[in-house]
């Protein structure tokens, strides 16, 4: 994407963005509900025109007259999934399958991979929000894509299918699949997505790794620890234990650069327990970008 | 003239007294009835979609977009042709058990068949139309039954009104035959009520269609470029819409 902007009436839901997604590469979309991570995706997909800018996805113009054929490589699930509710969960692949020319025998397969293969005869109306999710990753994953643009991939999730969706999409990328992911929910992408980019109001605000965003904001790890017997050193706060600060009960606090902290660990006594290394997480990231952005 | 043709129908089929009364009745009814079906099954065909979140869905597969309105009009008038099929092909055979053989009505039977599909192509695809152009489900819902009134109830009673009032000064033969060219209800009753002479003498009416000199080539073609042009025109709309 380059200088990719989108106006809806007078408002601009993107404002020149410039991304690049390369393959075996999952990328997280960051940003809180209208900072135009739907619309960026909606432009990946042809679903919307830019208003300036270009968009090329797999090569192609996705809006393009010659698109049609290149969707057959990319794989979307949108934010809301809505399928055919008196349709069964085999009848709704089965669907997509045909569109996507893939064999019938891959529809078995596929339900069993997503976990809704006991559920397969039965009609979708009847499904959770999770059992739909997961009838909806399916439907993505049809063909092998070699682009994934998962939408808000894991709202209404619980953690153990959570953690089996990363899974699934861990076993892609392994096999060099592009995968967008979209999310509000920071804490979750986090270990997850090799990239992430930060949305806020249209705008890019960051774009690099979590190590690196980090980096960028500047805040420090904090180092945090439990001694049987607090030094004095530390409850006056001079030399040895310097920069530590006491907080509650034994426990001591220090804050220092990333590159310290093996130092610092290894300065503790064998006596310390409980040792943490905190870092700011990607909500306190976030927040300090939108100040930034501000 | 649109009350009596509804009041007249119910009495011709009680009569049932041959095929030729039943076109009649079955065809002005058809006149109401098979527009509103076809306009009501098409207004929410693209912007109920789109609505639901279904459409970015199916546009994300390697589909056209005019095949998907293509396909979604083929697919209900596929339905709705078996519909009128079976219902009149029962009407047809109750008429056939009773003993009524007239072979010249069977042939107006059968242009009535082919035409009511027609016109529920038409009204199919004015309904697409309709939805491609709209943002919202609820505008789409009421500006069908704006058409709906429109073309099969005011348009008969506002060309008649002009008639009268202009006493045939300058709506002359010829306009009036491009006027209920311009009305696919109307072509379609035309063609329906002048079919089968012995069918225009139950007809009444039509008697104006009689006299106006429309050839059903004519009447054919007007519905058939009432057909194409809404559905050309829809999908060119749904081309550029953004979702």
């Amino acid at each position: 994407m380059r200088g990719v902007s989108r106006k809806y009436r007078r408002q601009y839901a993107v404002r020149e963005v410039d991304l690049t997604l390369e393959a075996g590469e999952c990328v997280a979309l960051v940003g809180h509900n209208g900072a135009g991570k739907t619309t960026l995706i909606k432009m990946m997909l042809g679903l919307a025109r830019p208003s300036s800018g270009g968009v090329h996805v797999l090569g192609e113009d996705p809006a393009g007259g010659a698109a049609t054929r290149g969707r057959f490589e990319i794989g979307y699930l949108p934010e809301n999934v809505a399928l055919h509710p008196s349709l069964t969960g085999f009848e709704t692949l089965a669907f997509y399958a045909r569109l996507k020319r893939q064999p019938a025998s891959a529809i078995a397969p596929m339900l069993e991979r997503v976990g809704i293969a006991d559920a397969a005869r039965r009609r979708v109306g009847e499904y959770s929000k999770g059992m739909r999710q997961r009838l909806g990753l399916a439907q993505a994953l049809l063909g092998s894509p070699r682009a994934l643009l998962l939408d808000e991939p894991t709202t209404g999730l619980d953690p153990a299918l959570r953690q089996h969706f990363y899974d699934i999409i861990r076993d892609l990328r392994r096999n060099g699949a592009m995968v967008l992911l979209s999310s509000h929910a920071l804490a979750e992408v986090e270990g997850q997505a090799d990239r992430m980019v930060v949305m806020n109001q249209g705008r890019k605000v960051a774009d690099g790794s979590i190590a690196e965003l980090r980096r960028l904001v500047g805040v420090r790890p904090r180092i945090r620890a439990r001694l049987p017997r607090l030094p004095r050193a530390v409850a006056n706060a001079s030399d040895p234990w310097g920069g530590w600060a006491a907080s509650f009960d034994g426990v001591i606090e220090l804050s220092c650069g990333e590159d310290e902290v093996a130092s610092v660990l290894r300065g503790l006594p064998t006596s310390a327990r409980d040792i943490e290394i905190i870092r700011p997480s990607l909500d306190d990231l976030y927040a300090a970008f939108q100040k930034r952005a501000a | 003239m649109t009350l009596a043709f509804l009041g007249a129908a119910p009495t011709g089929t009680a009569k049932a007294s041959g095929l030729a009364v039943t076109i009649v009745s079955l065809s002005s009814l058809t006149i109401f009835l098979v527009p509103l079906i076809a306009l009501l099954l098409s207004y929410d065909a693209i912007v109920g979609e789109v609505d639901r979140g279904t459409m970015a869905l199916l546009l994300a597969y390697p589909v056209a977009r005019w095949q998907v309105v293509l396909g979604k009009f083929a697919g209900h008038l596929a339905i709705r042709g078996f519909a009128i099929v079976v219902g009149y092909g029962v009407a047809a055979l109750a008429l056939q058990w009773v003993g009524d053989d007239d072979s010249a009505a069977w042939t107006a039977f059968g242009v009535m068949v082919a035409s009511s599909i027609l016109l529920c192509a038409v009204f199919l695809a004015i309904g697409y139309f309709v939805s491609a152009s709209v943002r919202d489900r609820g505008a789409a819902g009421g500006i069908v039954i704006g058409v709906w009134f429109f073309f099969v109830l005011l348009y008969d009673m506002a060309l008649l009104g002009a008639l009268v009032a202009d006493q045939g000064r300058t709506v002359t033969a010829e306009v009036l035959n491009a006027l209920l060219l311009l009305n696919p209800a109307d072509a379609y009753r035309l063609l329906n009520l002048t079919a089968a002479s012995d069918v225009s003498r139950f007809a009444g009416v039509a008697g104006l269609g009689a006299g106006a000199g429309l050839s059903a080539h004519a009447l054919i073609g007007a519905l058939v470029a009432w057909t194409i042009a809404p559905l050309a025109a829809a999908t060119a709309l749904f081309g550029r819409k953004q979702l």
